[in-house]
């Protein structure tokens, strides 16, 4: 196997990935890299081209133009091979509706080619470890959100992948499903998965990532750590909303002895935001500050930086919700009901 | 290369290659996939053994004695245009499966389930063998359901076991090859809606203008012309040769080449359009799940 020559050390790599929907750019020269026993988040907003990089990837979907390999194969020429090593849990549960947890994930580990008897407890082996045990035999259709997203998680591990890909593993969860999945794919990450995860938020990326590309209409626009990039956003946000809309400079004054950069004033709606470092302590010193300019308040928040926070800071502008991606002419999933 | 395996890796040695290949291997898979399908849903499969019976019993009842069949003495009248007509519905039932195939592979290609199969290293064009594997199979049970009805209003296997074993056995070849057109179609269906109107059009015409309902020689010329040529028609002649139920053809006239050898040309039809569907939908599956 001498494929990887040229990526000695990358799971995943891709060069000049282009993929046009028609008119549409959606991913517009994509490069990426993913050491081997890494997890690399890729973070974007809705329509920024995430699951189409996935696709690439993953072989679903071949590329306009550019180059990838997924531990060493060519993603187009070698598209077996690739499958071979690969697991893949979808934006949307790729799980039949009517067969049993259980039936799926050996109708799974059958298609993967492995022994029938080892593929029966395997499977089960991973329903425990999902806590869907009870449910293994019940068909997926009556199964919750939150057990779907598992089960497909599941089906995407039976034959051990070495390099395992994550489409926004956790929209639409609940607070609690989404610690139980993050809690999974940490173990994962600990045996030594090497992980590719799309998320929209930077809390998650943040969490489970070692390395974080963030990407906006097909590229990357930045890349690095998630204390790389929380430097170039600037730790939390400090939020205050003022109460006499006159006194805002004020408020600002004030606000900038505690804050790492300038403060943001937002005239129309009375917002004040800074960002600022030190926790809950800047907290006080801030509403000092205020107390003693006398200026009086309405709210105040200190919140994490959110994937807004980055963009501003990185590209100036919030980042541009696009409708979710229509219903495909040649239906790949998109648009079903999935929450 | 420079890949580490992650510590926990408990792979299995890799399964030998079935002598039959791979293809085969995960085309059962898929069609145990869909059989299990059908089977969590009763209220369609209950419906799909519904509709043939109601045809056989308006066709017996409703047309019974208006239909003369050419051959048959007159004093046997209804009878005789029920022993006629089972083979007619028999064939036309395994045509019209061929619609199911449509709505199957379209609600298939809709799924999410795809995306799972696409990413697997498994022969791609198992999820199409497993499709028409599955759709042949189910037919086995709508089949036996028909022939009890049949039964009932009076047809009769005339020629012996092994005969009429051999006429399921062409019936279920038939509804394999036209599973496969049916899946071609399928798999250029935006939707399953479209697919549960268009899998059906082109199957009116195939039934209609054949021997299944009513013996050739009322029809125009050139409507005969096609009929003979029809597969369908052969096919149901086949059969009802092979159950020794009355053929509608007169003895001593000669009929074009497939109604003199429906059997054999039963055999080549199948074979010419397994042949240039299969292909053509395994590419067509291709194509459309990777732009
Ligand atoms: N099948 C498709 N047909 C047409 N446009 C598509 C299709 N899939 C994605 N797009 C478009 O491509 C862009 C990127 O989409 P996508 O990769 O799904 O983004 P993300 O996963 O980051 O939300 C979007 O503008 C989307 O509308
Ligand atoms: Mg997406």
């Amino acid at each position: 196997m001498t494929a990887s020559a040229n990526s000695a050390n990358s799971a995943i790599s891709a060069k000049g990935l282009v993929k046009h929907y028609g008119d549409v750019k959606a991913l517009d020269g994509l490069d990426l890299e993913v050491p081997e026993g890494t997890v690399v988040g890729l973070l974007g907003p809705n329509g920024a081209g995430k699951t189409t990089a996935v696709r690439i990837l993953t072989t679903l979907l071949r590329p306009d133009s550019g180059s990838a390999t997924v531990a060493g194969f060519d993603v187009v020429r070698q598209a077996d091979a690739v499958r071979r090593v690969i697991g893949l849990t979808g934006q949307y549960a790729a799980v039949d509706e009517y067969l049993t947890g259980h039936e799926n994930l050996t109708m799974v580990g059958r298609l993967y080619h492995l022994p029938a008897g080892w593929v029966a407890d395997r499977a089960q082996e991973l329903l425990e470890r999902f806590n869907l045990a009870d449910a293994a035999d019940r068909p997926v259709r009556t199964y919750s959100g939150g057990m779907r997203r598992r089960v497909d998680l599941a089906a995407s591990l039976v034959a051990h992948p070495r390099i395992l890909f994550l489409d926004e593993p956790t929209t639409g969860l609940d607070p609690r499903s989404r610690l139980d999945l993050w809690a999974v794919i940490g173990d994962l990450v600990r045996e030594g998965t090497t992980v590719l995860l799309t998320t929209q938020y930077l809390e998650e990326a943040d969490r489970l990532a070692n390395d974080i590309v963030v990407i906006d209409h097909g590229r990357v626009i930045a890349h690095g750590t998630s204390d790389v990039l929380k430097d170039q956003v600037g730790g939390d946000r400090l939020e205050i909303v003022v109460r006499d809309r006159s006194r805002l400079n004020e408020a600002a004054a004030a606000l900038s002895a505690v804050s790492d950069a300038s403060p943001f004033v937002d005239a129309d709606t009375g917002h004040v935001s800074a960002p600022v470092s030190g926790g809950s302590t800047v907290l006080v010193e801030a509403v000092r500050a205020l107390d003693s300019a006398g200026v009086e308040i309405d709210d105040v928040v200190l919140r994490r930086p959110t994937l807004d926070d980055v963009f501003l800071a990185l590209t100036g502008h919030v980042a541009e919700e696009e409708p979710a991606p229509a219903p495909a002419s040649r239906g790949r999933g998109r648009g079903r009901k999935e929450s | 290369m420079a890949m580490t395996s992650p510590p926990t890796i408990a792979l299995p040695p890799p399964m030998h290659r079935p002598v039959c290949g791979w293809g085969l291997h995960d085309g059962l898979v898929v069609a145990r996939r869909n059989l299990l399908a059908t089977l969590r849903n009763p209220e369609l499969l209950f419906f799909s053994l519904i509709q043939p019976v109601i045809f056989v019993l308006l066709f017996a009842y409703v047309f019974g004695g208006a239909i003369p069949v050419p051959g048959a003495s007159p004093e046997a009248g209804a009878s005789a245009y029920r022993e006629y007509l089972m083979p007619g519905i028999f064939g036309q039932t395994v045509a019209f499966a061929a619609a199911s195939s449509t709505v199957g592979i379209a609600e298939d290609m809709s799924k999410g389930i795809i995306d799972r199969f696409r990413s697997l290293p498994m022969k791609s064009s198992a999820v199409l063998f497993g499709r028409t594997l599955a759709d042949a199979v189910r037919l086995i049970l709508v089949l036996a359901v028909l022939a009890i009805t049949g039964l009932v209003v009076g047809w009769r296997i005339h020629n012996g076991a092994l005969l009429a074993t051999f006429a399921f056995v062409l019936l279920l070849l038939f509804a394999y090859t036209v599973a496969w057109v049916g899946v071609w179609i399928g798999l250029y269906m935006p939707n399953t809606e479209t697919a549960q109107t268009a899998g059906l059009l082109w199957l009116f015409p195939l039934t209609f203008m054949s021997n299944a309902f009513v013996p050739l020689e009322g029809m125009p010329t050139w409507l005969q012309t096609f009929a003979s040529w029809n597969p369908l028609s052969a096919l149901v002649l086949a059969c009802r040769e092979l159950f020794g139920n009355p053929t509608g053809q007169l003895p001593g006239q000669t009929y074009p080449w497939p109604l003199e050898n429906p059997i054999a040309y039963t055999l080549i039809s199948c074979a010419v359009i397994l042949a240039i569907f299969i292909p053509l939908a395994a590419r067509r599956y291709r194509n459309s799940t990777s732009h």
